[in-house]
């Protein structure tokens, strides 16, 4: 919805939430449930229901339970009934520097000021700790901002007795604990509110009449950027850029300036703008984020500009090029199709506002940022949060030459005559086995972002995987593959939940990247293994339809041979009865 | 602006804010006549009249506030 993405009006949001929340629900989507707790040192009530529009938006319809005024502590410590009984997906902490209890006096020492830092610190490390053991799901903290006057003037930062350092010691404290803890999360509002502007951010007005900590106009503000990291847990962050070249990555028009005359490099103020926008998509190559090109240009004009000596971006920083005069909404969703990825894991970058709204109409899942003037590019892009980092993986680090493989794997499979011979000459090792502790974070992310290859699209949070490999009743399994061409890291994951002789599979997925790879075949084959290991005569597989994963309806009887027991149109099951003498369906694959 | 207009304008605002088109407001209308008017609300209406009428409230008018007749006479005195 137009209205709840950036630039957005904060005022005419806050005045029609009522409306704008009877409009996201009146659609026939699907909506992913979460029960959110919500656990607040001063009022919650509007940043609750602002926090609801932008999720529902997402895609995602919380039920929330809120503490009453100020009992965030008491809530998280002493496990109240109906917090227990409603049994959060996650929990947000919202606290501000108005619930912090000791400041330092200007009496203190040294020694006393330390103590104080530890015991406000120490009370939140204790809420974290006993949350995360009662309720195993993700949290969320805000960090804290900084304090609303200086008493010290420019000293408060410096001087041990001035807030100002003291806070700033204290969320160093908070980012380091998120440093070390997986599922822990900082909603950083210290530089939230600095980008909103302090002085109006935390205009006391709103707390003595309210006792909202922040101004209410920056609700929306604060809630957006809250639900950043919320869709990311949930798997919907972006993961490719789709990118115009002529006025968008250089100024200037390559086939008819010529790259030499193309605005790019030290010389002009225009050409370091579009230099700096340059690195700014390069540090997203870096992080994982996969970089495309869709231009309206002969491929010729297309490379030389990508040539040109004071670019930053070279030819080889993008996976698939698409230089030519097709439409974008063609080349989009081709980008899409050849990447293995859905069409709303894109965003769009394009100068022209025709081709904006081109992709806006024609692909309307696709990200289409509004940008003007190549100033403005990185905070018009930057503010949607499209790729909210929790955590930078070995896998996003080197995500990009993964993909790019891929392209040059599918480039070779057309110089083979046979398809078998093809996968033979990959040369590929898979490790096949149960979970590793090592693994489980990477497990958790595959359970929450696949959507096509995958059976019963289970969600699962890395507790809930650590949980699984010390259930006796379930085997687990997760795979690696490797070929020549690159280590494609942990690919597919398997749950099966053990009843008598019989396996049932709760979750199978795969990673659309190894797509017909025979990966499937050989995950099977080492089921089988385990399970005649563990006595087990049938495994049943189970399809749950959504939305995305009509790819695998009938992956149990097609491709691995089950035979189905029940079928109601959208679900079925599929049952695989272990011969005395099974064959193994992999010979292309080396595994273990 | 006069009166009426000043009327005229609130009126739309707390529609929106209430979400409810069938509000007519006047100047004996208190939070009691309004259903969805409590505490946590009003602090919404009143972000929203400021922004429409690009004005600001203080602590010791929202407070004191008792009607919305009271509400009009403070608009008009800003705006004139």
């Amino acid at each position: 919805m137009k209205e709840l993405e950036y630039p957005f009006d904060s005022d005419y949001i806050l005045k029609k939430k009522k409306k704008l929340r009877r409009e996201l629900l009146d659609t026939d989507r699907t909506f992913l449930m979460k029960k959110i707790a919500v656990l607040g040192g001063s009022t919650t009530s509007d940043i609750v229901k602002i926090l609801d529009l932008f999720l529902l938006n997402y895609g995602i319809k919380a039920e929330f339970y809120e503490s009453e005024y100020n009992q965030y502590y008491e809530d998280a410590m002493f496990d109240p009934p109906e917090l227990l009984d409603f049994a959060p997906d996650l929990i947000f902490i919202h606290t501000t520097n108005r619930n912090i209890r000791f400041y330092p006096e200007m009496s203190d020492d040294e020694n006393t000021v330390s103590e104080k830092l530890a015991n406000v610190y120490h009370e939140f490390e204790d809420m974290w700790e006993h949350l995360s053991d009662q309720y195993h799901c993700p949290i969320i903290q805000n960090n804290m901002e900084l304090p609303s006057y200086r008493l010290l003037g420019n000293q408060d930062c410096v001087n041990l007795h001035g807030r100002t350092n003291f806070i700033l010691k204290l969320n160093d404290l908070f980012h380091q604990y998120a440093q070390e803890h997986e599922s822990f999360y900082i909603h950083d509002i210290l530089s939230l509110s600095a980008g909103y502007g302090l002085d109006a951010w935390s205009d006391p007005f709103y707390w003595h009449m309210y006792k909202y900590a922040l101004c209410v106009p920056a609700i929306p503000t604060f809630a957006y950027n809250l639900s950043h990291i919320i869709k990311a847990i949930y798997g919907m962050n972006k993961k490719a850029f789709v990118l115009d070249l002529d006025n968008t990555l250089w100024g200037g028009i390559v086939g008819d300036d010529g790259m030499e005359n193309l605005e790019l490099g030290q010389e002009t103020s225009i050409g370091q703008a579009y230099c700096e926008f340059q690195s700014y998509l390069k540090a997203h190559k870096d992080m994982g984020v996969l970089l495309n090109i869709s231009s309206k240009n002969e491929e010729e004009n297309a490379f030389s500009g990508l040539s040109h000596p004071d670019g930053i971006l070279k030819k080889e920083d993008f996976i698939v090029i698409k230089a030519n005069w097709e439409p974008k909404s063609i080349n989009t969703a081709t980008i899409a199709k050849e990447l293995n990825i859905l069409e709303n894991s894109l965003v769009f970058v394009d100068d022209n506002p025709a081709e904006r709204e081109i992709i806006k109409k024609q692909l309307p899942s696709v990200a289409v940022p509004e940008i003007t003037s190549v100033d403005q590019y990185i905070r018009q892009i930057d503010k949607h949060g499209y790729f909210e980092v929790l955590k930078l993986s070995k896998d996003d680090l080197n995500r990009s030459n993964m993909y790019k493989a891929n392209v040059e794997r599918n480039a070779t499979i057309q110089s083979f005559d046979n398809y078998e011979d093809y996968l033979k000459s990959l040369e590929m090792k898979a490790v096949i086995g149960p979970f590793e502790p090592v693994y489980l974070s990477r497990i958790a992310q595959l359970t929450n972002k696949s959507n096509q290859f995958n059976l019963t699209t289970r969600r699962y949070t890395q507790e809930e995987i650590s949980q699984v490999l010390e259930d006796p009743t379930k085997l687990s399994f997760y795979g690696k593959l490797e070929d020549k061409f690159g280590d494609n890291g942990v690919v597919t994951v398997a749950i099966g939940r053990v009843d008598a002789t019989i396996c049932h599979m709760e979750l199978w997925l795969m990673s659309c990247r190894v797509l017909k790879r025979d990966m499937e075949l050989a995950l099977l084959d080492e089921i089988v293994d385990t399970c005649i290991r563990h006595g087990i005569k049938e495994i049943r597989g189970y399809y749950y339809k959504t939305a995305k994963n009509a790819m695998v309806k009938d992956f149990y009887g097609n491709s691995l041979g089950f035979e189905k027991i029940s079928d109601d149109g959208e679900n079925s099951v599929w049952s695989f009865v272990i011969p005395k003498h099974y064959e193994k369906r992999n010979c292309v694959i080396d595994v273990n | 602006m006069t009166r009426e207009e000043v009327f005229e304008k609130l009126n739309e605002v707390f529609q929106d804010v209430f979400d409810d088109e069938e509000i007519i407001v006047n100047d004996e209308t208190t939070a009691d006549d309004i259903e969805d008017w409590d505490s946590l609300e009003h602090i919404n209406l009143i972000v929203a009249v400021e922004n429409c009428f690009g004005i600001k409230f203080n602590m010791g008018e929202v407070t004191t506030m008792k009607n919305v007749g009271a509400m009009v006479d403070l608009i008009l005195s800003r705006i004139s």
